[in-house]
C-alpha cells in the first residue's frame, strides 16, 4: 500500500505547479487550468486522508469541490470569451481598464 | 386658602403676550400688536391690583405651588411661587408702572420698523421681572433674574444697527455676568449649608444662627456673594459701569429696565435675603459702605453730563445706592420704600426726558435744548413734578424715602448721614440744573424738520418747532406725576414701614427710636430739605441768571472738571486693567499660544505623520492582480512554515 506521505507531497507538488502558474502565466486560460490545478492538488489531498482515515467525509468534500469548480469553469470560460471578443486578447496584463 | 388662586397667571400673562408678538407680530398689523402688548401687561395689573385688594397679611406668605421641578433625594426645588408684603410691592410696582410705559411705548415707538419686536422683548422683560419678584426659591428667581439680564440686553441693543448699540448691550451683559457670577455661588454655598433654595426653608435654618459678629463665617460669606450679585444688577460700585452705556436704549427701556425695575432687583434680593444679612454685620456694613460711595460718586459724575439720558442715568446709580444705605444700615423697609417712590419719579423722569427727545427731533443734548417748557408744557409741569421729587422737597414722593433713609443712616452712623446729605444737595442740584438747561433760556436747538433723522425717526409733523408729544405719551406721564406726589403719602406715621413688618420683623431699629428721636428727625428733616433748596437756587443761578458762571467755574477746576467730565476715567481704568489684559492675554497666550501651538498642532502633525505613513505603505497596493496572490502565496507560505517550525498538532 502507497503510503499516506506520497499522497501529500504529490498533492503539495501539485498544488505548488499551480500557484506557481498563477502567478507567472500571462495567459488567461493557463491562469484558469492552474487554478484548477490547485484545485485538484487539493481534492488528492482530501482523498487521501478520507482512505487514510475511512472517513467518507473527505470523498464528499471533492465532490463539493468538482461541483464548484465545475461552476467556477463554465462562468469563467463565459467571461474569458467577452472579454476576447470585446478586447481581442488574453493577456491579463491588458485587461485592466478598472486599475487606477 | 385665602389668597388669590390666579397668582401664577400674572408672569403668564406677559410671556404669553411676547409669544405672540414674537413668532406672530411681523405679519399682523400694529394695531394687532399693540393691543396684545397692551392687554396682556394691562391684565397682569388688573391682576395684581384685585390680589392687592383681596391680600390679607394674616395669611401672608402665601406659596402656590404650579409645578415639581428638580427632585434630588432631599434637595428639591419647584415652580413656585411666593406672595407676602414684599413681593406684593413690587408686583405693583412692576405691573403697574411697566403697564404705564408700555402705553407710553405705543406713542413713542410708533415709528419704529421693529415695533412688534420691541413690545415683544418689552412682555418678555415683565415675565422675567415677576418672576424674580414673586419666585419661591433663589433658584426661580435666578432665573428671572438672568430673565431680565437677557431683556435687558436685547432692548439696550434693540437699534442693533447702531455699533454703539450693540457694544453697550454685550458691555451690560458682560458686566452683569460678573455679578451673575457671585450670585451663582452664594447659591451653591446655600444649597450646601442648608440642603434648600427655599425661602422659607433656608431662612428658617438661619433664624437661630447667633450673629456673626466676631470675624466672617459662611453666612457672611453668603451675604458678600449675594452682594456682588446685586452689585452687578442694581449697577454700584464697582459694577456700575454699564448702566449708562445702556441708555443706548430706547428711552420708554430705560424709563421702565434702567430706573423704575430691573436695576431695583439688587435691593430686592438683598431685602428678600434680610435674615442672611442680619447676621452677617460685616457684609452688612460692606453693602451700606457700597450703596454710600455709589450714591456720592454717581452723583458728582451726573453734574458734568450733558446728555440728558445720561445725567438721569447717574442719577439712578445714586438713588439706588441710597437703597442700599438703608439695606446696610438695616432699614430694609426704607429701601423698598425709596424703590417704590424712586420708581414712580425715575420712570416718570425717564419718560419725560424721552418726551422732550421726541419734542426735539431726536437730540440728547441738553445744551442744543432750552426754553423748552413754552414748546411742552404738559412735559415740563410733570417733569418738574418728578424733579421736586428727586430733590427731596415736601411733600413730593422723595421726600419722604429719601428722608427715612438719613433718618435711619443717622441713628447708625452720622457718617453715612452726611455723605447722604451732601449727596442728595447734589442731587438737588444736577436735577434742577437738568431742567433749567432743558425748559429755561433760549431753544438752541436746530429746526426739527431739517433735523436729520436720528437712528429712530420720529414724525414731524411738519413744523419746524418742538412740539409736544401725543396724549397717549402725556397720560402715563401724567399718571406718573400724580403717583410721584402723593406716593410718598403712604410713608407718613410709618404706615409703609409697618405695613411691611411682617416680613423684616419688628426688630428693626427703626421703630425704636420712632418717638424718642421726634426732634432730631425735625431738625435732620429741615437740613435736608433746606440743602435740597440751596441745591436749586445754585442752579438757578449757574444756569439761569449767570448763564456765564459754570463756564468760568470749569475753568478754575480744570483738573477736576475734566475728571469728572470723563466720569473720572473709569471706564478706560477698567479698560486698562481688565479689558485690555484678558484681550491680550486672550490672544497671546490662548489663541496663538494654546489654540494654535498646542491643539491645533497636535491635530496637524497627526494627520501628517498618517501621511507620511500611508505614503510609504501605498506602494504595496499596486493594483497587480498577480502582485497581490503572489503576497497572498508568501503570506500562506510563511504560515505553514511558522506552523511546522512551531510543531501544530502535537
Amino acid at each position: 500500500m502507497v503510503p499516506l506521505s506520497y499522497y501529500l507531497v504529490l498533492s503539495g507538488i501539485l498544488f505548488a505547479c499551480g500557484v506557481t502558474g498563477f502567478l507567472i502565466k500571462r495567459n488567461i486560460i493557463a491562469i484558469f487550468m492552474s487554478i484548477e490545478l490547485m484545485l485538484n492538488g487539493v481534492n488528492l489531498s482530501f482523498v487521501a486522508f478520507a482512505a487514510h482515515w475511512h472517513a467518507l467525509a473527505g470523498q464528499v468534500f471533492v465532490f463539493f469541490v468538482m461541483v464548484v469548480a465545475a461552476a467556477e469553469a463554465a462562468v469563467g470560460l463565459a467571461i474569458i470569451i467577452s472579454v476576447y471578443r470585446t478586447r481581442e486578447t488574453l493577456n491579463v496584463d491588458q485587461v485592466n481598464l478598472l486599475k487606477l | 386658602m385665602t389668597q388669590n388662586p390666579y397668582l401664577w397667571l400674572i408672569p403668564t400673562l406677559p410671556l404669553a403676550g411676547a409669544a405672540i408678538n414674537g413668532f406672530l407680530g411681523r405679519r399682523s398689523s400694529k394695531r394687532a400688536v399693540t393691543t396684545i402688548a397692551l392687554a396682556f401687561s394691562g391684565l397682569a395689573f388688573a391682576l395684581a391690583l384685585w390680589i392687592a385688594v383681596g391680600f390679607s397679611s394674616g395669611a401672608a406668605p402665601y406659596i402656590f405651588n404650579l409645578a415639581h421641578w428638580i427632585r434630588s433625594g432631599s434637595f428639591t426645588v419647584d415652580f413656585a411661587f411666593y406672595l407676602d408684603q414684599l413681593s406684593l410691592v413690587m408686583l405693583l410696582v412692576v405691573t403697574g408702572v411697566g403697564f404705564l410705559i408700555h402705553i407710553y411705548s405705543v406713542g413713542y415707538m410708533s415709528e419704529d420698523p421693529s415695533y412688534y419686536r420691541f413690545f415683544s422683548y418689552l412682555n418678555l422683560f415683565m415675565f422675567f421681572m415677576l418672576t424674580l419678584v414673586l419666585a419661591n426659591n433663589y433658584l426661580m428667581m435666578f432665573i428671572g433674574w438672568e430673565g431680565v439680564g437677557l431683556a435687558s440686553y436685547l432692548l439696550i441693543g434693540f437699534w442693533f444697527t447702531k455699533d454703539s448699540a450693540a457694544s453697550a448691550g454685550k458691555k451690560a451683559f458682560i458686566v452683569n455676568r460678573i455679578g451673575d457670577f457671585g450670585f451663582l455661588i452664594a447659591l451653591f454655598l446655600i444649597i450646601q449649608h442648608f440642603g434648600s433654595l427655599d425661602f422659607t426653608k433656608v431662612f428658617a435654618q438661619v433664624q437661630p444662627i447667633a450673629p456673626e459678629t466676631a470675624g466672617a463665617g459662611f453666612l457672611t460669606a453668603i451675604g458678600l456673594l449675594l452682594m456682588v450679585g446685586a452689585c452687578g444688577k442694581s449697577a454700584q460700585i464697582p459694577l456700575y459701569v454699564w448702566l449708562p452705556d445702556a441708555m443706548e436704549g430706547p428711552t420708554p427701556v430705560s424709563a421702565l429696565i434702567h430706573a423704575a425695575t430691573m436695576v431695583t432687583a439688587g435691593v430686592y434680593m438683598v431685602s428678600r435675603s434680610h435674615v442672611i444679612f442680619e447676621r452677617a454685620p460685616m457684609a452688612l456694613t460692606v453693602v451700606a459702605v457700597i450703596g454710600t460711595l455709589t450714591a456720592f460718586f454717581a452723583a458728582t459724575i451726573g453734574i458734568a453730563q450733558t446728555d440728558i439720558k445720561k445725567v438721569l442715568a447717574y442719577s439712578t446709580v445714586s438713588q439706588l445706592g441710597y437703597m442700599f444705605m438703608a439695606c446696610g444700615v438695616g432699614a430694609f423697609s426704607a429701601g423698598i420704600f425709596h424703590l417704590m417712590t424712586h420708581a414712580f419719579f425715575k420712570g416718570l423722569l425717564f419718560l419725560g426726558a424721552g418726551s422732550v427727545i421726541h419734542a426735539v427731533g431726536g437730540e440728547q443734548d441738553m445744551r442744543k435744548m432750552g426754553g423748552l417748557r413754552t414748546y411742552i408744557p404738559a412735559t415740563f409741569g410733570t417733569m418738574l413734578i418728578a424733579t421736586l421729587a428727586i430733590s427731596g422737597i415736601p411733600p413730593f414722593a422723595g421726600f419722604w424715602s429719601k428722608d427715612e433713609i438719613l433718618w435711619q443712616a443717622y441713628q447708625s452712623n452720622w457718617v453715612y448721614w452726611l455723605i447722604g446729605l451732601i449727596t442728595a444737595f447734589i442731587t438737588s442740584f444736577y436735577m434742577f440744573r437738568l431742567l433749567f438747561m432743558t425748559f429755561w433760556g433760549d431753544y438752541h436747538g436746530v429746526q426739527v424738520d431739517e433735523h436729520g433723522h436720528s437712528s429712530h425717526s420720529h414724525d414731524d409733523h411738519g413744523h419746524g418747532e418742538p412740539h409736544e408729544s401725543p396724549m397717549v405719551m402725556l397720560v402715563p406721564l401724567m399718571i406718573l406725576a400724580f403717583l410721584s406726589f402723593v406716593g410718598g403719602l403712604v410713608g407718613i406715621g410709618n404706615h409703609f414701614q409697618h405695613f411691611l413688618d411682617p416680613v423684616f420683623g419688628s426688630g428693626e431699629a427703626a421703630h425704636a427710636g420712632e418717638t424718642a428721636g421726634r426732634g432730631v428727625e425735625l431738625l435732620l428733616m429741615l437740613v435736608s430739605v433746606s440743602l435740597a433748596a440751596l441745591g436749586a437756587i445754585l442752579a438757578w443761578v449757574l444756569y439761569v441768571s449767570k448763564p456765564y458762571l459754570p463756564q468760568k467755574i470749569a475753568a478754575a477746576l480744570n483738573g477736576f472738571y475734566t475728571a469728572v467730565l470723563n466720569k473720572y476715567y473709569v471706564d478706560e481704568i477698567y479698560a486698562a486693567l481688565f479689558v485690555k489684559p484678558l484681550i491680550e492675554g486672550s490672544t497671546s497666550i490662548l489663541w496663538q499660544g494654546v489654540d494654535r501651538k498646542v491643539i491645533d498642532d497636535a491635530i496637524n502633525d497627526a494627520a501628517d505623520g498618517a501621511r507620511h505613513v500611508s505614503d510609504e505603505v501605498r506602494h504595496m497596493q499596486s493594483g497587480n492582480l498577480r502582485s497581490y496572490a503572489g503576497w497572498i502565496a508568501a503570506g500562506a507560505a510563511c504560515l505553514i512554515a511558522y506552523m511546522i517550525w512551531r510543531g501544530v498538532g502535537q
